[in-house]
């Protein structure tokens, strides 16, 4: 090979905040000739999926909607990430967060009470948190991977909202579909905008973002996470202990997900369906790592992927993209940012023509 | 009659058992050489559409299966291309793979949802294969006995053969393999294109053989319960054979219950059964203690050899 990496001293700076633009541009083009060789239009496609969401002010409330729950759940996953805790369950949470709220609605009796939806919010956040307290429990105690219980649990959690739906929790009144009666105003997220979809949760979503971004630059709490992802052993040699960590990344941002559970339950869907796990607690995964794990640059991403989403939604219409494409476009991102990335911690090196032999092989690891 | 039923019972845990006995060996293999590949649902999925597009385009069954091997393989060369050659992180380009997967057999499949597949005959001939008793033994398709085969060659491969030890040697310390000359990436690329390739035929199983049908996710999590599976085995192959018929098990009792209609127990509740399954198993593994320490210990870390 003519070329080698080169890892560098220190992570360029210019290529982290380069590599998600960079990465955005090359999967336009592979999704383009993508697309092209399906058989369909793909400059078209491409266009509606990336630029006329954003061109078009008429779809601008709704990239708000769509970008409001991935931001405020890919934050929480991202607190996790840095510290080295792989929550990849938030789907899970985010289903439990919208179950703990919904039961507070459905048993408090139709209240009129302005205290309904606070109470809600509360009970989604702790219902989240509580789902992802098993798999900290079991980290922190017994070593068990989080990965893997997480995940797991998200299964069991949408198996639960298919049980309350469809059993207990189905409205009398509702012609035997499984879903729960509606909201009644006092129990909806208020909307902002009259005749809108614009509602409370994206202005708290962008809240979020800001305190926690305070939290994780400026105390030490935060620096704790951090040195504990990038350096374990220096936090223990600190003092910091890593179930604490572990607990805090993920009672955080199993809370947050289920925070963004109830919104969506009590804004956008009005009740909940059987359809309500529509995936955010996934594509949150991309927008934390499109975001660079930091909760400014996690709005951004956030953005980013609800263009993607409505944009999708543009292409159906117009050319015909099924909707799975766009599960495929946006995991396409991912990997092309992964790749990218390598920038950021390595240079490309031509190799000269004839390098005389090191004595020994050296190794270098890059942080992980 | 019930002597009937508890046959019938018997093989269809075996079947449910055999994919993710197949999915985990590759991942086993994977581990091993130091490597973490979360992207197994990804892979499976993949191989379960691919498999099954052929089997029904050409009418080959086991062209299929070719086909989903070669599928899973080929995916998996991404994922081995972003965390070998480039360096990226394990876990984050393993999910990658997996929703990646999950896109790809989703928007390929959409032509195939519907359609039906000729399962592949049993392996042994006529009075064996249905037999009243014996086809309890005789009654598979070769997937089945090639599950078996797999099972026995890994053990063999990674216990007593020469390129089984470098490869452990490589999972077990990157470093001092490559200081006296083993070529860590080159095996790291050998073990995840395996890995890859059961994944691949894993999934074609399910959607040739265990179901036999393709629907969107159709997998539904069985390629992460095949990487608790390998936690589970402490990364040793005969206990995975044994957590796969447990979990194979686990799995008909809920297939069961539905079909026999458990009146006292909603469907949903038997639905969580192999995800809870997984979170006890891995619990009651870690309280026994027997999880971390046997896990390679370059498990999951970059490697990159300087100059």
């Amino acid at each position: 090979m003519p070329f080698k990496l080169e890892p560098r001293r220190e992570p360029n700076r210019t290529m982290l905040y380069a590599s998600p633009v960079i990465a955005v541009a090359l999967t336009a083009l592979a999704g383009l000739l993508f697309f092209a060789a399906l058989g369909y239009n793909g400059t078209l496609a491409i266009y509606d999926i990336l630029i006329l969401p954003v061109i078009d002010a008429t779809h601008w409330i709704d990239l708000g909607v769509k970008a409001a729950p991935l931001v405020t759940i890919a934050i929480g996953l991202a607190i996790g990430f840095r510290a080295n805790v792989w929550n990849i369950g938030a789907e899970g949470q985010y289903v439990m967060g919208a179950i703990a709220g919904t039961g507070v609605a459905l048993h408090a009796g139709g209240t009129e009470g302005a205290w309904a939806l606070p109470v809600m919010c509360l009970a989604g956040a702790l219902g989240g948190a509580l789902w992802a307290a098993i798999p900290a429990l079991l980290r922190a105690r017994l070593k068990v991977s989080e990965i893997l219980t997480s995940l797991m649990l998200s299964y069991v959690a949408i198996q639960v909202l298919y049980f309350l739906v469809r059993g207990p929790w189905r409205d009398p009144e509702g012609f035997n579909f499984p879903q729960t009666r509606s909201f009644t105003d006092v129990e909806s997220m208020p909307i902002l905008i009259d005749g809108t979809r614009l509602h409370l949760g994206i202005p708290i979503a962008v809240l979020i973002a800001m305190a926690v971004w305070v939290v994780m630059s400026r105390t030490l709490v935060g620096f704790e996470l951090r040195v504990s992802g990038l350096a374990p052993n220096a936090a223990r040699y600190a003092g910091f202990r890593e179930q604490r960590t572990v607990w805090l990344a993920l009672l955080v941002s199993g809370g947050l997900a289920g925070l963004a559970g109830i919104f969506e339950a009590a804004g956008p869907f009005g009740q909940i369906t059987p359809n309500f796990p529509t995936g955010y607690g996934f594509t949150a995964i991309v927008v934390a790592f499109l975001g660079r794990l930091n909760p400014l640059g996690i709005l951004i991403g956030g953005v980013v992927l609800a263009v993607s989403f409505v944009g999708g939604e543009l292409a159906e219409t117009s050319v015909g993209l099924p909707s799975a494409a766009i599960g495929l476009f946006q995991a396409t991102l991912l990997f092309l940012l992964l790749g990218v990335d390598m920038l950021v911690w390595y240079r490309i090196r031509r190799i000269a023509p004839a390098i005389a032999p090191s004595a020994a092989p050296a190794v270098v690891r890059s942080a992980s | 009659m019930t002597l009937d039923v508890y046959v019938s019972i018997f093989m269809t845990v075996v079947i449910a058992a055999t994919p993710i006995l197949i999915a985990a060996l590759g991942e086993l293999v994977v581990e091993k050489s130091g490597v973490l590949n979360l992207g197994v649902e990804g892979m499976m999925l993949c191989g379960a559409v691919a498999g099954f597009s052929i089997a029904t385009t050409t009418g080959a069954t086991s062209g299929g299966y070719l086909a989903g091997a070669a599928a899973g393989a080929a995916l998996s060369m991404v994922f081995a291309l972003l965390v070998l050659s480039l360096s990226a992180n394990q876990v984050a380009t393993g999910l990658a793979l997996t929703i990646f997967g999950t896109g790809v057999s989703s928007l390929t499949g959409r032509p195939f949802v519907g359609k039906t597949v000729q399962r592949l005959g049993p392996l042994f001939p006529h009075p064996l294969s249905d037999h009243p008793l014996l086809r309890a033994l005789f009654g598979y398709d070769a997937i089945v006995y090639l599950s078996l085969v797999l099972t026995v060659a890994v053990a063999w491969f990674l216990a007593a053969s020469r390129p089984g030890l470098v490869l452990r040697a490589v999972g077990e310390g990157d470093a001092a393999a490559h200081a006296i000359g083993h070529p860590v990436i080159r095996v790291r690329y050998a073990a995840i294109a395996f890995g890859g390739a059961l994944a691949g035929l894993a999934g074609a199983y399910y959607s040739l053989a265990v179901t036999p049908m393709w629907a969107d996710r159709l997998t539904a999590g069985r390629g992460w319960i095949a990487l608790a599976l390998v936690v589970f085995a402490a990364w040793r192959p005969w206990r995975l054979l044994a957590g796969a018929y447990l979990f194979g098990a686990v799995m008909t009792l809920e297939l069961q219950s539905k079909a026999a209609g458990v009146g006292f127990v909603p469907p949903e509740f038997l639905a969580m059964l192999p995800y809870l399954a997984t979170v006890v198993v891995l619990t009651l593994i870690a309280l026994r203690g027997a999880g971390g320490q046997r896990a390679p210990a370059c498990l999951g870390k970059a490697f990159r050899a300087g100059g």
